[in-house]
Parts: structure tokens; sequence; C-alpha cells
């Protein structure tokens, strides 16, 4: 299939540009830079596009770690009994691949992705806090050292699974959870000064003639999540560091026997944590909202209702919290109030999923790889929205909380669903990154590779789960054990497919068939008007952005 | 810039009203579940007798549980194990704590009432679990429990069961409420010595 | 076909994953009571549900997919909005998940309605056991994993009830509304029994309730949901439902059972019978965590063996086992063994892998340091 087929459409948003919008590969060199090389580079560089790289670089990095942790996790649940690891190694692994994948892997290759992509999308010449957007991501590598290193202190690293709810986080933590806390404390500042950043770069440098109802979804939903972090991690900042006073100070927090609450805790984690889920697939559907049209060639469906959406997902997601906690015996209104919240949030949610479908409607539609990655997302993270739908009735809830079916549902929103997005984005602004087209073929075989894994992986955890699983746990009864092998041989595969990602990534980075500046045919956002790779410095002169009527 | 200073200027101000509002969720989950009853929490402090007529076409079986806790050599036994009450009555249940350990000690017992909608309608007047306790080794000391189920309890309620956990006390809790200027009332038997306003 | 590999293996785990639901169970138990089968019924009625929506959304995303290929000629049509189509597309989810509330709040309310027991049982969660406490009839105890080390480290084949399987189940009568309390005396703990659909968080300090009234006599098999330390997979629930007649003569007997146990407490014990008794009490209770050999898995649970405060301080060992340690997964014992199970089995932990002191513990020594 030839991805690269004239123009068929004109351009939505016209753009006149003075300058550096002539299309040409050889203009990158006019945004040589001349200040350190080498490391040093690398550590002082203020520039957005370069720090949006470090951040893909981490992110991707993270994903294999963690990816690793849940193999060693999948490897010793591949049949019963205790074969590899003892309880105590598999609870650190659990606890890290959640913290890794949820801090390490999915937030930052997010952030990464809004440090390239918004500055190009919305016209603005870098990020509106350069030094600060440096500091935010070298935050990053030291938090995830000092988490890391814990596996290697005496007692261990963290074993009280990535939601650590106290007291068997505090109390009965092992000695290294002081350093667990602050590493969490660095990513969350990390993560916060990135957000503020983003908010600042949003609402001040927008194109002139750019109105918030014509920025790209992409910037709609990260303006959202931006807003999501400010207000959560503050929060999740002050549960832990209640949990540190409560273990070196000797206060009651969440401590029965002074007086405190356990289920305090769960309360305030949720209440970060829920938002928190929210932040990890808000942008994902902005990616979606970008790629589906291009490649259906067709004006995606209900823009203002799309930003609505996002907005009342973002509002109701401070609503739901306790849904996670229905059998913490909360009272009974407690429980009718959030079943009813939690149900509300599949609205929303499903007309997104509706508008991506009438986007596909009447289209011209074609399947390079970022489509394949963003129709799969549409599928695969429905069906998670489905498991959610089914969690949210409270009275089968008890039947299914804390199981696999959790798990399953969990993953599938994430997997398929945020990380398949952000592999959706690679693919699709690869060719503007580095001015060559990803190889097709490799792509075509990571995804499908991909998709057979994912669902080999998570679909069998349903039924696991539904068949009494609880979640956590080492070993299991006999009769969990086809659908754990099933899991694991497709934890595998998965696994080893993200090597095809890779490399694609650098073969895409050496070379490959040349990328004009308008990549993709169906394209039509602002970043597809900078050559293709984008040079170091883009929009110096801002473009005259001229809106098409929604 | 002066934009994106305003922009970086208000998150910054709702960042640290976030930051303190997690803080302040603690004493607003107090009070929040006080007023609601989740969670079976009891007022900590003593309350009034509410002087009301007894209904006694109603009668509730109140029923006590005691337990003990890792480290902690006491023991703490209720008296009287159940007992049936009218509500709006005042009830005087006895326990007694026994420290059969070789040290002197602090301990607190912590309350919990089920179903937790039944902890709106318990007041305590009188109890043991209002402040922390200190035992000599080998000590033993009887406390009184004076309590009232109001006349407003629903009558779907039909048993109330309280249940006691004893915890010890170390002395960086000690130390934390003595920082946190709410210093426990010493309590040996017969003279109680408030530390601070209890 | 580019892509028959992919094909290829979608269709063989599709196989596979068959044979292994028709083996084994897939679904949510229908469970044993009524309001068992009524969350079954609206876990099947959402499923159905989430099924048609899936089908008619699916079915027209992969028609447009196949109808409107690039490939095939189609030309994109240019409209992008349409205020009555997404007015319908919000407005009946919005009906479906109304229909979907009424029952689910109905069943919710039962769920709720502990009041009117006919037996109450206390249920504590311990790293790493469950305790039961029949409220008001002198009758409790722990509730051990039996599955042998060696079936976990594959040196033994499993056993048909492996990991699910107890020293004490719970016993409980058919027929009767049994009202839960729940609570911990360390982390918080979950006790599930699928077949009961009961699942409530069992949280230090606090006491939950919940309820149910089994209809069928039988073996019902669970387990801890709430991860809760090392051992969490390793706490099963198992409860024993029989006839009420049987129940009573069951529970009457352990009364007696319970007053037998505590009049040993007045007699003195020599040393092998306390060795044989401490070392049951020693493998079924203290080995899960201390190891059978005694070696134990430091630094969190210390070596009994060669080690020199355990040998010197006979005190302080009875101590330890007699209250716990706080803050660590060191529970006190004195609640849930009888002063003749404590005394066997510090008698047993200091004479045996070597550690011979010669000591020997009495229960009326443990009996007078209870009182």
């Amino acid at each position: 299939m030839a991805p690269k087929l004239p123009p068929q459409l004109p351009p939505q948003n016209r753009v006149e540009q003075a300058g550096d919008a002539s299309g040409t590969a050889g203009h990158a060199d006019a945004g040589y830079h001349h200040g350190p090389k080498g490391l040093l580079r690398w550590l002082l560089t203020t520039n957005h596009k370069e720090i949006g790289t470090l951040y893909l670089i981490f992110s991707l990095s993270m994903f294999f770690i963690g990816g690793i942790f849940a193999l060693v996790v999948r490897a010793e649940l591949f049949q019963p009994g205790l074969q590899l690891v003892q309880p105590e190694f598999f609870n650190q692994m659990t606890t890290m691949h959640g913290l890794i994948m949820v801090f390490g892997a999915v937030m930052p290759g997010f952030v990464g992705l809004a440090n390239w992509m918004i500055p190009l999308q919305i016209g603005a010449p870098d990020m509106a806090l350069p030094r600060l957007n440096n500091f935010s991501f070298w935050l990053l590598p030291v938090a995830f050292t000092l988490l890391l290193s814990t596996l290697l202190m005496p007692g261990g690293g963290p074993n009280f699974g990535w939601t650590f709810y106290a007291p068997l986080s505090t109390t009965y933590s092992p000695p290294s959870t002081t350093f667990f806390i602050l590493s969490l404390h660095m990513a969350g500042i990390s993560s916060i000064l990135g957000a503020i950043n983003i908010i600042a770069t949003i609402l001040n440098l927008r194109a002139p003639g750019m109105r918030m109802m014509d920025m790209p979804l992409f910037v709609w939903t990260w303006l959202i999540t931006a807003f999501l972090l400010i207000a959560v991690m503050p929060v999740l900042a002050g549960v832990i560091t209640m949990m540190l006073l409560d273990i070196n100070f000797g206060t009651s927090f969440f401590n029965a026997a002074g007086g405190g609450d356990p289920v305090m805790f769960q309360h305030i984690f949720w209440f970060f944590g829920h938002p928190e889920v929210y932040i990890m697939i808000l942008p994902a559907f902005g990616i979606v909202s970008a790629i589906i049209p291009t490649f259906a060639r067709k004006r995606l469906f209900g823009y203002a209702s799309m930003v609505y959406a996002t907005s009342s997902i973002a509002i109701l997601s401070f609503l739901v919290w306790a849904h996670h906690m229905f059998a913490v015996g909360l009272p009974l209104v407690a429980e009718l109030f959030f079943m009813y919240t939690t149900m509300l949030i599949a609205v929303p949610t499903g007309v997104k999923v509706f508008n991506w479908i009438a986007t596909l409607f009447q289209g011209s539609i074609s399947f390079e790889t970022p489509m394949l990655f963003a129709l799969a997302f549409v599928v695969l993270f429905s069906i998670g929205g489905f498991s959610g739908l089914m969690l949210a009735i409270a009275p089968a809830d008890f039947q299914y909380h804390d199981t696999y079916f959790v798990v399953a549902h969990f993953h599938y929103v994430l997997v398929p669903g945020a990380v398949f997005a952000i592999m959706a984005a690679v693919y699709y602004w690869l060719p503007k990154w580095t001015g060559h087209y990803p190889n097709e073929r490799l792509g075509r075989w990571h995804f499908w590779t991909s998709v057979v894994g994912v669902n080999l992986t998570f679909f069998p955890m349903h039924f696991s789960g539904l068949a009494g699983m609880p979640r956590r746990i080492p070993d299991y009864a006999l009769q969990f054990a086809d659908f754990n092998m099933a899991s694991s041989i497709g934890a595998l595969l998965f696994g080893t497919s993200q090597l095809l990602f890779v490399l694609m990534i650098i073969k895409c980075v050496r070379g490959g068939e040349k990328a004009p500046a308008k990549a993709w045919d169906g394209a039509v956002d602002l970043e597809w008007t900078v050559p293709s790779p984008a040079p170091l410095h883009t929009f110096e002169t801002p473009p005259r952005f001229q809106h098409q009527e929604h | 810039m002066t934009g994106v200073q305003r922009t970086v200027t208000r998150t910054l101000v709702v960042l640290l009203a976030m930051f303190v509002f997690a803080f302040a969720l603690v004493p607003l989950y107090d009070a929040f579940c006080r007023v609601t009853g989740i969670n079976g929490k009891v007022e900590n402090t003593a309350q009034a007798l509410i002087r009301d007529s007894i209904d006694e076409s109603r009668v509730i079986t109140v029923q006590f549980i005691t337990r003990g806790s890792p480290g902690l050599p006491w023991k703490l036994e209720v008296l009287d194990r159940q007992v049936r009450v009218h509500p709006g009555a005042a009830t005087e249940v006895h326990f007694a704590f026994t420290n059969h350990g070789k040290q002197a000690g602090w301990g607190r017992a912590v309350p919990s009432v089920s179903p937790s909608e039944a902890s709106l309608y318990m007041r305590k007047v009188t109890c043991f679990c209002f402040q922390e306790q200190r035992l000599d080794a080998g000590e033993r000391y009887e406390a009184p429990l004076v309590f009232q189920l109001t006349r407003d309890l629903p009558d779907d309620i039909k048993t109330v069961t309280l249940v006691y956990t004893l915890y010890p006390v170390d002395d960086k809790t000690l130390a934390a409420k003595v920082l946190a200027n709410e210093a426990p009332a010493i309590v040996v038997p017969g003279i109680a010595v408030p530390g601070g306003e209890a | 076909m580019r892509n028959l590999p992919g094909v290829v293996a979608a269709v063989g785990g599709s196989v596979w994953l068959t044979r292994s639901t028709l083996v084994h169970g897939w679904n949510m138990p229908l469970g044993v009571t009524a309001l068992s089968r009524d969350i079954h019924g609206l876990h099947m009625t959402i499923f159905w549900i989430c099924v048609v929506i899936g089908v008619v959304v699916f079915g027209v995303m992969f028609y447009s997919l196949f109808r409107y290929r690039r490939s095939k000629g189609a030309k994109a049509s240019l409209f992008h909005e349409n205020t009555k189509v997404e007015v319908i597309w919000t407005a009946v989810p919005l009906l479906i998940l109304i229909g979907m509330a009424l029952p689910a709040t109905a069943t919710l309310k039962q769920m709720y309605d502990a009041k009117d027991a006919d037996l109450d049982v206390m249920v504590t969660g311990q790293q790493w056991r469950w305790h039961y406490e029949y409220l008001g009839e002198d009758v409790a105890f722990t509730s051990n994993l039996t599955t042998p080390r060696d079936q976990i480290d594959g040196l033994a084949a499993k056993g048909e009830n492996y990991l699910l399987e107890v020293d004490e189940p719970l016993v409980l009568p058919v027929g009767r509304k049994v009202r839960f309390l729940l609570t911990s005396d360390d982390v918080v703990h979950s006790w599930w029994v699928p077949d009961l659909a009961v699942k409530q968080d069992a949280i230090p300090g606090f006491v939950n309730e919940n309820w149910v009234r089994i209809e069928t006599p039988g073996t019902y098999r669970g387990q801890c949901t709430e991860l809760c330390g090392r051992n969490h997979g390793f706490m099963p629930v198992v409860v024993e439902a029989m006839e009420p007649e049987a129940f009573d003569s069951w529970l009457a007997e352990r009364k007696q059972a319970a007053a037998r146990e505590a009049s040993g407490v007045d007699r003195e014990w020599t040393m092998d019978e306390l060795m044989s008794r401490g070392q049951q009490v020693y493998e079924s209770i203290c080995a899960s965590c201390h190891q059978v050999d005694g070696s134990g898995s430091p630094p969190v649970f210390p070596a009994l063996t060669n080690n020199p405060a355990l040998i010197a301080e006979r005190d302080r060992h009875i101590a330890t086992v007699i209250n716990g340690v706080a803050g660590k997964p060191m529970p006190a014992f004195s609640s849930s063994l009888s002063p003749v199970e404590i005394a066997a089995v510090i008698t047993y932990e200091r004479n045996a892998w070597g550690n011979d002191t010669g000591d020997s513990v009495q229960p009326s020594e443990i009996q007078a340091r209870l009182e």
C-alpha cells in the first residue's frame, strides 16, 4: 500500500508563513545548534524538540524495564507452584511493574509527545519555560534510578502494590520505603512542572489567529490533562508525605492504633488515583483524534463535542474515586452515589467512540501503521470500557473486585489503550521527527504481533478473574492453570515483539524513504507546514493561522 | 511574557491550594465521617446525656467485643458481653484492663461500631477509649462505659456491635502527640491527670 | 495474506481457550445464595448489554473500514457534524444506564441488610491466616493453609484443592442468616468466597459487616483478595455449610473440645507430649514464615535455629509468642492459640533442630501469664 498519494483534499487550515515553511529537507541545517556538544549538549538543552526526544527515549527504556518485570511475573505464573521467584520478590516485581509503567513509561511518553508536538501544533517557537522544561526532564532519571535502586536495598524494594495501601506500606513496609517516597516526590514534581509549562505554552503562545476552539484535539486533551495533573499530583504528594510522617515521625494518619484510619488512605489515594487514570488516557484520545481523520481523509466528526466530552470526563473523574473501594465497607448511600457517577462516565466516553466511527463513515480510508494502531485502540479500548461498565455495577463488583477481571480491564485501557496510542503517535510523527517514513513492513509485523500478543495476554484474564483468581498472587489453584499459561505465552509474544518497535525506530532514524513536509496527505495541522525533519528552531516568526468554521 | 508569568502564578496558587487541600482532607474526612456515620467512628470526647423519655417499645441488643493486638501484653475484657437496652436509656457496662506483662506501658482502646450508621445514635458519656491508658506491670484496672442510644435510632437497627481493639502506644506516637500539643491525658486508676486540654 | 501468522495464532489460541473453558469454569459462579444468583443475573445482563452495543458499534466500524477503503476508490464526504445524531447517541446510552441502575440499586440494598441474624461470626484477618469466632458460643479457631510446601515447590504432585485447603474450615448452617463481622489484626485483608458472593475487606481498627444465608450444603472455597504481604496468595477461605442439626451438634462438640483443651492446662505434660503437640502446631502455624526447619527468612522472619537470643532468653521467647511484636508480622498468639498449644510450640521451638535447650514450658505457666 502506498502511504503517500497526492493530496485529495485541500488543507483545512491555511497558513501563511514567512520563512521556514518552504518544505525543503536541506533547510534543517539552518537550525544547527551552536551550544555545547556531546553529552553536555543533551544535559543542558532547552530545546523542546530535544527535550521531547529525551522524554521519549526515557519512556521507551522504562517501558522495557517495566516490561521485564512483567515478564518475571508472567514467567512465575506460567504454571502453578513456585518455580522462579519467591513471594517477596514477586510482590516487588508486581509493584515495580505498576509504578514504572504508570510513572516512568506512560506519563513521560505523553509528556515527550507534548514537548515535541504542542509547540509545532500551535505555531509556537518553543515551550513557554524552556529551562524549567530541562529541569523537569532531568528529575526523572534521578527519581527512577533511586526507585530501581531500592530493589538492591536490605529488605528489598516496595512490595505493597502500586496502590501502596496503608498500613502494609507504612507500619509493615520494608526499610526502603522512605526512598520510594522520595523518588515518587521527584517524579511528581517533574509532572507538575511539566504540566505548568504545557498550560503556560498553550494559553499564551498560540499562533496569532488561533482560538481555543481551533486547537488540534491533541493540544486540547493535553491542556485538560495538565489541569488534572495540577489538581491531583499535589494530593499524591500529600498522601506520601503523610506516609513519611507515619513511618518516621510517629504520627498516626493511617495507623488505627493511634486513632488514624487506613480507609482514609484509600480515599485520598484514589482521589488522586482516578484522575491519574484519565491523565494516562486523555492525551491518547487526542492522538487518535488526529490520526483517524488523517487516514480517513475526512474532518473529525463532532470537534466541539469531543472537547466537551473530554472536559466532562475530566470533571467526572473527581467524583468517582470510591468505585475502587466498593468492598471496603462504604455506607449504602456512598455506594449508590459512586455507582451512578461511574456509570455516567460511559456517556461522554461513548460519544468519543461514536465520533471516531462517524469520522470513518464515508471516508476514504487507508491503513498505514499509525492508522492500524489507532483503529486497534478504538476497538480494544472500547472492550476495556465495556468491562469498566461491568465493574461500575456495585453489586457485581463485589465479585469482580481485586480479581484478574480488574487486571484485564485496566490493562485493556492502558496497553492497547494508552500504549498503543503512544505507538500510533510515534509512527504518525516519526516522519516529522526524522525526515524518513517508518518501514511499513516492520510496522505491520510489529502491529500484528502486538495485537495478537496483547489479546492473548489479557483476554484470558477476564476468565481467570471471573472463575475466582485474586490479583497479585504468586501461585494459584489448579483451575486457573490454562488461562495463566495462555496469558504468559501472550506476554512473551507481546514483550519480544516490542524489539521490532525499537528496530523500526533505529532504522527510521538512520534512513528510509524521505518524507516531505506534509508526510501524510490527509494531515491538516500546523506541524505539517514545517519541513521534515523539523529543524531545531521552528516558527521563530509566528505563522498567521486562519481558522476554518467548525 | 507577562501572559506566561500570569499563567504560572495562577497555576502555582492552585498547586499550593491542592497540596494544602490534601492535608485538609484529613480533618474534613474525619468531620464528614462523624456527621454521616461512615466507618463507624464515634465521637472520641465525652458527650452529654440527652434527657429524653425512654422508648420502651423497642429493645436493642448491644454486643461488646474486645480484641488485643500484637506487641502489648495486656488484656481487655468486657464484664457484660451483651446488654439489651431501650433507646433513650443510659446504660453502664464494665470493662477490665490487665497488664500481664513485666513492664509498665501505654495502651489505647480504639472503638468501632457496626452497623456504621448506628454510630450516629451512640452517645458516650464516659469511656476509657477517650484517651491513652497507662498500666503498671501486673496491674488490673476496671473502667466503665456509660452510653446512650438516642431515640431517633432507625427502626431497622436491632443489633449494635461495639468493638474495642487495644493498641500499644509507643514513645514515638506519644512524642508526636506532645508535639501536636495534644498530650495524652494520663490515666492511672483513680486519678486522671490531664496533660493538656483532653 | 501477509497477516497469515497472526491469523493462525489467533485461531489456534481461541481453540485452545475454548477447550479450557469447557474443562473448567470460566464465568462467575451462580453460587448458593439468593443474592449470589441476583448478582450473577446482573452480571449476565450487563454483559449482554455490552455485547449488543459492541456488535452494533464495531459492526458499523468494520463496515465503514471495508466499504470506504481508499484502495477501492472511496471518496471522502465532507460532513463533520450532525446535532440530531449526537443528541441521540448521548441520550440512548443514558437511558440504558438508568435501566441498568434500577435493579443494581435493589440488589445492593439487600446486600446491606444484615439485621436479624441467627448467628454472628467474627472474622479476623491475620498475616496469613483467618481467625473465626462464633460470638457468644465460646468457640474460636484459626484456619490455616494445609497444602504441603513440597507441592508448592513442585517436589510432590499437586492435590485437587491445591492452595484452597485448610486445617479447620469455617462451619456454617444452611438456611440460617449468618452475620459476619470482619476486622484485621495487622494489614488490610479481604475475605472472599465466590459461591457465597461475599467479599468484604477486613481492616485493622474497624469492623465491617456482611451476611449470608446459604441454601445448599457443601464446601465452598475462596481466598484473601487484598494484597497483604508475602503470603497473600496462601491464605484461603474454606466454608463448610451443613444442615442446621448437624451444625448444632458440631458446635456443641466444639464447645466440649474447648472445655477439654482448657482442662489440659491443669496437669503436668511430659516432654514427649509437648514435643509432638508442639510440632503439630509449629507446622500448621509457624512454618509458613519461619520455615519447617526453623531457618526463617531474614530479615523479616528471623531464624529460630542458631539464634543465640532465642536460646538464651526463654522468658522473652514466651512473651513474643504470647504478645506478638508490634509493627511486625508476628501476631499475638494468646488470642488464637490455647495455653496448651502455646506451651507445646515454645517447648518444640526450644528443642527442635538442634536447639536442644532442654527447656520445657508447661501450659500452667502460660495460663498463669495470661491471668
